[in-house]
């Protein structure tokens, strides 16, 4: 059985690896040869042959625990008793608390604004040049990378060396900071600053993808509708105003909705630049901390679904949306 | 939906017609950008979304002391290049990055493999099986897609713990595999059900039984929304800090991204181990990632976004 657990070699591990594949591979094999004789077998069996294993899984990986958490919410710090509203009470009275609230909502509000706003204007300037897919691959290079990755360059720029003769910036940030005649700054640590330089990380890595969506909703716009403005001496900035985003506005609120999704859950980033030390910290990173750095498992639930209410209606709106962008077309 | 593909000028003997919707577009695009205004804009961006990747990838081929003594930008009036930072990240004995990036592959694979399989089967189902409560299953497994994986964890963890699966790969495996499912059902149905329905009525006609039509005729005409899915899971996977975190903790099983938010954490200004160990994290998404994109840009534009 240790074989199956402690894989300590990278031999050993590549090995569980295979094994695990082909492992899955025969199970299912096994399943959809025993299901596949056509009228001999109830219908209810295949689709239990189809359908089993993945409903399985969904069952114990979200549903089970989902129901588990909600009730985790409710009880103290080791799940030992039943505290009522107690969590949710310090959530929403606690100072340091609050201020993680405040900053989800900076990160909610900030992060897909500026996001969709950086990803349409370029989207809008790029648009049938000579250099389009060059341009947009550079701004869209950074979904690609990790959310770790991301958060490392940016420390990069941060970067701060204390303001003494003879200690050069190493920092970009700084460096442009000290040539315009400034003294350099602790950006990850001056609050209430602080949060925002981390939003920018969300914003870097999000104005790809609000570029993409966009610009596809653009060369989707009918011909006609920009010929007739065009007759009727629309150019310029007022044809972008009144005929591009009117056009494409449910494309806008589904890129909006869905980088507000993911500034909700932000973890890595937060994690990976301060911690949520001096200020920063936001609902997604508060919830690892308490429940597996302070063990504290209730509040972390309560955090938890605290998230989950958040999200769900930006989610229903968003595939409301969808639904819509998906029948204009 | 639409593809993101710019109407192709066909070159044709076409005599006597008006421009054509690209040709006129193309007209369209020398005025606009003709602005300096909007040119500057755009290069503004464009630099301003390339420069810090570029000065961490310098940074990472800098020497170390170089780069403690000034800043990546004059590396360029005074160049010295070396591999040392890599070396020492990948196999120094502190960092031994290179278990890691073992990790990152075994943790991967399988990880991309079972959801998608899995998926494929109950999207084949829910298209073209006919059972009662159909609809309403199916939308509840799209309806989880709202269940943030934090709600998840806490539980997950004791259920691991308790079976003794914690700290293993199985633990990370099937935990991706469970988080991945429903955008994967719900992405690869969407695919499934454009079939054409006579496709599937003639094969069943013939004979064939489900397995049969689901390999024979199905899967081939579902490649590109495969790729598409496999494309997402694969990056969402490699690039997963919160997961692994969890499950995996940061020892011998620990990917990449675990590895190097810890280095962040503790050797916060080590840049010449930073800068080469997130490159050496970047390389394999990058890699598939322009490998893939068109797929990838056709996932995002059929609702693919994981929460």
């Amino acid at each position: 059985m240790d074989w199956f657990l402690d894989a300590g070699t990278v031999g050993h591990k590549l090995a569980l690896m295979v094994l695990a594949i082909v492992l899955f591979a025969a199970v299912m094999a096994v399943i959809l040869f025993a299901v596949d004789r056509p009228k001999r077998i109830p219908q209810w069996v295949v689709v239990l042959g189809f359908l089993g294993p993945p409903l399985l899984l969904l069952a114990v990986g979200l549903v089970y625990p989902g129901i588990a958490t909600f009730f985790g919410s409710f009880q103290s710090g080791n799940g030992s008793r039943f505290i009522g509203l107690d969590n949710y009470v310090t959530i929403f009275s606690e100072a340091n608390f609050r201020l993680v609230l405040r900053n989800t909502v900076l990160w909610v509000l900030v992060a897909p604004v500026v996001a969709t706003l950086i990803g349409l204007v370029y989207a809008v300037l790029v648009d049938r040049t000579r250099f389009e897919n060059l341009a947009k691959a550079l701004v869209f290079l950074p979904m690609a990378i990790s959310m770790v990755g991301a958060s490392i360059i940016w420390r990069f720029v941060y970067e701060f060396r204390p303001d003494q003769p003879g200690i050069a910036q190493i920092g970009l940030l700084n460096q442009l900071l000290v040539l315009v005649g400034g003294s350099p700054q602790q950006f990850l640590l001056t609050q209430p600053w602080n949060t925002f330089f981390l939003i920018v990380v969300m914003i870097w890595i999000n104005a790809g993808f609000a570029m993409t969506i966009l610009s596809a909703a653009i060369k989707a716009i009918p011909d006609d509708i920009i010929e007739a403005a065009r007759l009727d001496g629309v150019a310029g900035l007022a044809m972008f105003r009144y005929v591009t985003v009117p056009s494409i506005r449910p494309a806008l609120v589904v890129v909006l909705t869905t980088i507000s999704i993911g500034a909700l859950k932000t973890f890595d980033i937060v994690r990976t630049m301060t911690g949520g030390q001096f200020g920063t910290s936001i609902i997604a990173n508060e919830f690892y901390t308490q429940a597996f750095r302070q063990q504290n498992q209730g509040l972390g639930a309560a955090l938890a679904v605290l998230l989950f209410v958040l999200v769900t209606p930006i989610i229903v709106y968003n595939v409301r949306q969808l639904r819509l962008s998906e029948e204009v077309r | 939906m639409t593809t993101t593909t710019p109407p192709i000028i066909t070159p044709g003997p076409v005599p006597q017609r008006k421009l054509t919707r690209a040709e006129k577009r193309a007209v369209d695009a020398k005025t606009k950008l003709s602005s300096p205004a909007a040119s500057t804009i755009a290069i503004a961006i464009a630099i301003l979304w390339t420069i810090p990747t570029l000065g961490l990838l310098v940074t990472s081929f800098r020497p170390e002391l170089d780069i403690r003594r000034s800043g990546w930008w004059s590396f360029f009036s005074d160049p010295a290049i070396t591999l040392e930072n890599y070396n020492e990240v990948l196999y120094g004995s502190s960092t031994n990055i290179s278990t890691a990036l073992v990790n990152s592959l075994v943790i991967t694979i399988p990880a991309v493999v079972i959801p998608l399989t899995l998926a494929l089967l109950a999207a084949y189902a829910f298209a073209w099986i006919p059972f009662k409560g159909r609809n309403i299953l199916f939308v509840a497994v799209f309806a989880l897609q709202v269940v943030p994986i934090q709600v998840t964890l806490i539980p997950l963890l004791t259920l691991y713990v308790d079976t003794g699966l914690s700290g293993s790969f199985w633990a990370v495996w099937l935990s991706h595999a469970m988080f991945g499912l429903p955008l994967a059902i719900f992405l690869l149905h969407n695919f499934m059900k454009d079939i054409p329905a006579s496709l599937i009525e003639a094969a069943r006609m013939d004979g064939a039984g489900h397995v049969l039509i689901f390999f024979r005729v199905l899967l081939p005409l579902l490649t590109p929304a495969i790729a598409a899915f496999g494309v997402f899971q694969f990056l969402w996977v490699w690039n997963d800090l919160l997961v692994s975190l969890t499950f995996a903790g940061t020892g011998n099983i620990s990917p990449l991204t675990v590895r190097i938010a810890d280095l962040s954490g503790t050797r916060g200004t080590a840049w010449y181990l930073l800068s080469a160990g997130a490159f050496i994290s970047m390389i394999v998404p990058l890699i598939v990632f322009l490998g893939l994109q068109r797929f990838f840009v056709r996932g995002l534009l059929s609702g693919g976004v994981k929460g």
